[in-house]
């Protein structure tokens, strides 16, 4: 452990412990080099700069809407998006920030969407819940809770029905769990054997409701009942994630098998920015998860002992990250906003491409 | 020209499709094994194998998105609701991810997917099953929707349907799957956005789509015979695109204009087009535009009540005299 380190993260919260579990030896974590492992970490820092910086440009009326934010879940989109091959596709909810950062999206379109610029990944259309990168196979950023989730086995049916060996990895929150569409697609996950992976971020609440208020059982075990594999993994340990991950990953890639698996982590903010979050959890409960289990935390001690950082590097990650997140917001700043004459296009592919349009008639009625 | 049931026509437009484009499937309830609800897909599994000839759970939501999903990696789904009622349960997935996938990503996505299946009541099936959804489903930015009327429109709609890069919710009929028509031999597409004048006149314009075509055919026959009035009456064929310029021109000729829909009134298909007939060619009207719809209720179960619930020859013949009389 590492109380004295110079911590980038939350300097007086510097007690987390460092992971030491058996993941730390599973072969896809002992097969990571140094720069990959500083690489990781850098995302994570990368990911929380951004939106701390996205909050205060919040704060400052800059952006409108919704913002959630991922912070204290860090670990899971960059674990598991790490773990990503060439035919593996990503698709989450609208908590989706950190997994557009974790599978490549750079900051200055990102922070453009929220400022609601034409520089955003999505031109200003989208905005925070809806990031989309299919290029990254990044299938979005989805506002409807569980949505999201029939989508992602198709994706998987799509793989398969090309013959590509790849695994879609699907995520929701603990509180979607319980919308029908996701037991549907389990059932057809299950049913044809598609290669989708459920993964169920559990941060304890659903907006205001703990986890005991809204489900019955335990939430991964559900995947029984569809005779699926599931398992749970501490979503604080990026370790555990990636070693946990990567055994689901393997079977849903070589034998086409899904599983559902609930990763724990927890959130540290409000369930948006504006949820003033003080009705339904205690501020001992953020601040003793905040003081020893911030995945951000972990993996640095983690990486200090391993000798993989030191002070100097952390501060100097950190300092890029800040920096970078800065810039992302000076870019977003200046570039212009859509024009209402955009409100009209990427509503139809015919529309957007006149030239090969081949029906007739009005698409617009105006 | 060789004759074909409706039925058959859409059957052919799907092998066609399915031979030509090894991403097409065709999948939804009861689909292979028991050859179709109502037949239309009878033989294609034996045909095109269980890969392409799928048999879903009974789970809208989630075979409708899971179809969605695959369309986004470029396979072209084309999925069958047996009733176009049940959408209502994958309604999240038609409205939210079908319509608005595309617009939220900024244009980087494109969901090539039809949904098809009949739209209709007349079948004594009560209010559960009887749903007509093409208002419903058009308003709806990102999707197009088509109603075909002849053997020959399901067909070559059905085909340009697959072909297209967005997705296309695509609404039959079951009283219409029997019906015979001429269908022209080899690659017959017709676009979407194109109406159709299934019948040219000069005193009366009737525009409509799907069954209510059949009965305002029948009826102005009779309003030609008895009456001496002589009806155009233009097929939209396709709900959006809208092809109103077909419409306008026709107005243009008869300046009068009655609109036959199986739709309740409020905020029906009809309604806009009312709208925007009275909007762009408001000077060549004579009269108020008038409109016959399903009798505003959920639809009720009674056989010989059920006829008069909805558009039917002789109510669409009471209609028209109205509309050239300008009377109530
Ligand atoms: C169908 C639907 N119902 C309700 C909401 C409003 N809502 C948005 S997020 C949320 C809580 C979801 O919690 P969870 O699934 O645990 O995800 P988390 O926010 O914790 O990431 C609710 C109720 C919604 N967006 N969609
Ligand atoms: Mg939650």
């Amino acid at each position: 452990m590492s109380n004295t380190a110079a911590s980038a993260v939350e300097p007086k919260r510097a007690s987390a412990p460092a992971a030491r579990g058996p993941a730390t030896s599973a072969p896809v974590n002992a097969a990571l080099s140094r720069d990959a492992k500083i690489a990781l970490f850098r995302t994570m820092l990368r990911i929380r700069r951004f939106e701390e910086r996205s909050l205060r440009a919040y704060q400052a009326k800059k952006i409108g809407g919704f913002l959630h934010l991922y912070i204290g879940q860090e670990a899971v989109a960059v674990g598991c998006c790490s773990l990503m091959g060439k035919h593996d596709h990503v698709i989450t909810a609208y908590r989706d920030h950190g997994h557009a950062i974790a599978v490549g999206m750079e900051l200055n379109p990102l922070m453009a969407e929220l400022y609601g610029k034409s520089t955003g990944c999505s031109k200003g259309k989208g905005g925070s819940m809806h990031y989309f990168a299919p290029d990254k196979n990044y299938w979005g950023g989805h506002g409807i809770v569980g949505g999201q989730i029939p989508l992602g086995a198709g994706l998987a049916y799509g793989l398969k029905y090309k013959g590509l060996k790849g695994a879609a990895m699907a995520f929701m929150g603990d509180g979607a769990v319980n919308q029908g569409a996701v037991h549907e697609a389990y059932n057809l996950a299950a049913l044809w054997s598609l290669p989708v992976i459920f993964v169920i971020e559990n941060n304890g609440y659903s907006m205001g409701t703990s986890q005991a208020r809204s489900s019955a059982g335990e939430l991964a075990k559900r995947a029984e009942g569809y005779g699926m594999e599931h398992g749970v993994i501490d979503g604080h340990d990026l370790y555990e994630v990636r070693a946990g991950m990567d055994k689901f990953l393997r079977a849903a890639r070589e034998e086409s098998k899904p599983a559902v698996v609930e990763i724990r982590t927890y959130r540290y903010r409000g369930h948006s920015v504006a949820d003033p979050d003080n009705t339904y959890r205690s501020k001992v409960e953020i601040e003793e998860y905040r003081r020893t289990k911030d995945p951000i935390q972990v993996f640095q001690n983690t990486l200090l002992v391993e000798g993989v950082l030191t002070d100097a590097l952390i501060e100097q990650i950190d300092a890029e990250a800040r920096a970078e997140a800065e810039t992302a917001a000076e870019f977003a700043e200046v570039s212009p906003y859509p024009t209402p004459e955009d409100i009209q296009s990427d509503v139809y592919w015919e529309a957007d491409n006149p030239s090969q349009r081949k029906s007739h008639g009005r698409l617009f009625f105006d | 020209m060789p004759i074909f049931t409706y039925r058959e026509a859409i059957r052919h437009a799907l092998a066609e499709e399915l031979t030509r484009d090894p991403n097409v499937v065709v999948m939804g309830e009861e689909v292979a094994q028991f050859n179709g609800a109502y037949k239309v897909t009878e033989g294609l599994l034996e045909k095109f194998g269980p890969q392409r000839i799928v048999d879903t759970p009974i789970s809208e939501a989630g075979f409708i998105g899971m179809g969605l999903g695959a369309s986004m990696l470029g396979v072209r789904p084309v999925m069958e609701l047996m009733f176009w009622s049940f959408y209502s349960v994958a309604f999240d997935q038609i409205l939210n991810n079908a319509a608005n996938v595309r617009y939220m990503s900024g244009g980087q996505i494109n969901c090539p997917i039809v949904i098809r299946g009949p739209a209709n009541g007349g079948t004594n099936v009560g209010a559960t099953h009887s749903h007509t959804t093409e208002n419903v489903l058009a308003h709806h930015p990102g999707v197009k929707v088509v109603v075909p009327s002849t053997p020959a429109d399901a067909k070559g709609l059905l085909k340009s349907a697959i072909r297209d890069n967005d997705p296309v919710m695509f609404l039959e009929n079951t009283m219409l799957y029997g019906l015979e028509g001429e269908v022209p031999e080899g690659e017959h597409l017709v676009p979407l956005g194109l109406a159709d004048v299934k019948r040219e006149g000069t005193d009366l314009t009737i525009v409509t789509y799907g069954r209510c075509v059949h009965h305002s055919l029948a009826a102005a026959s009779i309003l030609e015979k008895e009456h001496g009035i002589s009806v155009e009456i233009v097929d939209l064929r396709s709900i959006r695109p809208l092809d109103i310029d077909t419409v306008l021109a026709s107005v243009a000729k008869t300046n009068r204009v009655l609109i036959v829909e199986e739709q309740k009134p409020f905020a029906s298909v009809g309604s806009q087009l009312a709208y925007m007939i009275q909007r762009e060619a408001f000077d060549e009207l004579d009269g108020p535009i008038h409109r016959l719809c399903t009798v505003d209720a959920p639809a009720i179960y009674s056989p010989p009540v059920e006829t008069e619930q909805l558009p039917n020859p002789r109510r669409v013949l009471e209609a028209a005299l109205r509309a050239v009389a300008g009377s109530e």
